[in-house]
């Protein structure tokens, strides 16, 4: 059988606009992908946990709130800690290019902003997980 | 079999959490690894106490899960707290085969606690309100040292009751305005509750909807018998509640999950159910069952595999050709594919 990729979405930090994160989801979902939906208001380490137990292929974190410095890097620190470092990490929302650009030197695989085709979002997660380079790299 | 899976389990024995959640993976996905874990996890299992939620989509069940679970972790008098996994089921699409898995979303109180392990599993194609691995997932969790397994079913309609030969105890989830009194005696999910629960019971109709199943409830009970031919037909009826229940009456309880304090009668009900299965022998009973249910399905599917591997693919085709004409039907071409004196 075909193994399922397993991705979980979810929404650090404060903003309660998730409909980014829900048209996402449901794309990954009609690629035939299991998506962890979270929900909102998550904390890195709560992201973190439940990409553990959920044994997750890839992680997507959907930032709105112009937090995303600060609450990237955590949770890529967390992801680290529990030993998933090797677990690459999708970032969407509202991101400065030269935000982007930093995010993707701290271990980000790929930044994707308002008018990102979804299709792109399903390819590059498919090539990670297959183990080849992200994207940017 | 390969050192590394070995570790793993040794690991997850030790209380390693993402040991226990790459086990869960192999097994998920039916590897040899995982086929392996489960043969060597087998003899620690046997001691957890497996909740099932069921119900139809959008009654609470997800939120109720989070709140007994939370009461598991923080018991009001002095017993210890207990360790909690949660299995929440949720559909796979037909279609493209991925899913949405969306019950952690009500069971936030939960995050953090290492007390807690709660994993997503998407169903996959299987009916029946579980996955293929749910019953086998119970099983990891139960060596691993959970002393609850929580599974909440897909939600469920009428007919999906796979639930009541995995759990010990089976909570079925109403809410105020599913149905009628007819709803209520038909056959199907509300025959495997051990409890009945009416979720959002703040809202109008509550007190309806639950006596409306205590009446449900009370047809099948003797004592309540009717007066001539129907006599006897209730009477069979009562019997067969009697022997399946075995001495335990369903209680309906109303609860509130979104509200502190709303689902305490309830997680009484649930102790009141494990102390009846412990006292009366009934624990043993559905061990047994589901023992033995394992056992057929796994002959069933090996001797599919045997048979898979020795019938010539050229025949098969041919055969499917011929049923596609409709010259055969589909038990004349089994006699052929299959013949009494096939070795297997």
């Amino acid at each position: 059988m075909e193994r399922k990729i397993r991705v979980i979405i979810a929404k650090p930090g404060l903003d309660g606009h998730d409909r980014g994160a829900k048209v996402v989801a449901r794309a990954l979902r009609d690629a035939g992908m299991e998506v962890i939906y979270t929900g909102l208001r998550q904390t890195a380490e709560m992201i973190a946990d439940a990409a553990l137990q959920e044994d997750v292929d890839a992680v997507g974190l959907s930032i709105l709130s112009g937090a995303h410095m600060s609450l990237v890097p955590r949770v890529l620190e967390m992801l680290r800690q529990n030993g998933q470092g090797n677990v690459p990490v999708f970032v969407g929302g509202i991101i400065p290019e030269a935000d982007a650009k930093k995010l993707l030197e701290v271990g980000v695989c790929a930044v994707y902003g308002p008018g990102a085709p979804t299709s792109k979002t399903i390819e590059d997660i498919r090539q990670a997980v297959e183990g080849k380079a992200c994207p940017a790299q | 079999m390969s050192s590394a899976i070995n570790n793993q389990v040794k690991l997850l024995l030790n209380g390693d959490r993402a040991a226990l959640a790459r086990v869960l993976t192999e097994v998920e996905n039916d590897t040899p690894a995982g086929r392996h874990a489960l043969d060597v996890l087998f003899a620690h299992t046997g001691r957890a106490h497996v909740l099932g939620v069921t119900g139809a989509p959008g009654t609470g069940k997800s939120s109720l899960v989070n709140q007994l679970a939370y009461l598991y972790r923080h018991p009001s008098g002095a017993e210890p707290a207990q360790r909690v996994a949660i299995i929440a089921v949720d559909p796979s699409s037909p279609f493209s085969g991925g899913a949405i898995l969306g019950d952690r979303i009500r069971m936030r109180d939960l995050a953090g606690d290492p007390g807690v392990f709660i994993r997503s599993m998407a169903s996959r194609g299987a009916m029946g309100g579980l996955a293929h691995k749910t019953l086998e997932f119970a099983q990891v969790f139960d060596a691993a040292g959970f002393d609850v397994v929580i599974v909440e079913t897909v939600g469920a309609g009428q007919a999906e009751v796979e639930i009541a030969s995995l759990a010990h105890t089976v909570l079925v989830v109403e809410t105020p305005g599913l149905g009628d009194d007819i709803q209520a005696i038909k056959a199907g999910i509300l025959e495997i509750a051990d409890i009945l629960v009416v979720n959002k019971a703040d809202l109008p109709g509550a007190e309806k909807a639950v006596h409306a199943l205590r009446a449900m409830l009370e047809l099948a009970r003797p004592g309540c018998m009717y007066a001539g031919e129907h006599a006897l037909e209730s009477a069979a009826m009562a019997s067969a509640v009697e022997a399946r229940q075995n001495g335990w009456s369903v209680p309906v309880v109303p609860a509130i999950a979104v509200q502190p304090g709303g689902t305490e009668q309830l997680f009484q009900e649930v102790q009141k159910h494990l102390d009846y299965l412990r006292v009366s022998g009934e624990w043993q009973l559905r061990e047994q069952d589901r023992l033995q249910r394992m056992l057929f399905e796994t002959v069933r599917d090996t001797l599919e595999a045997r048979w898979r591997v020795i019938v010539p693919e050229q025949k098969l085709q041919q055969v499917l050709e011929d049923v596609k004409r409709r010259h055969l039907s589909i038990s004349e071409a089994v006699q052929i594919l299959l013949p009494k004196e096939t070795k297997l």
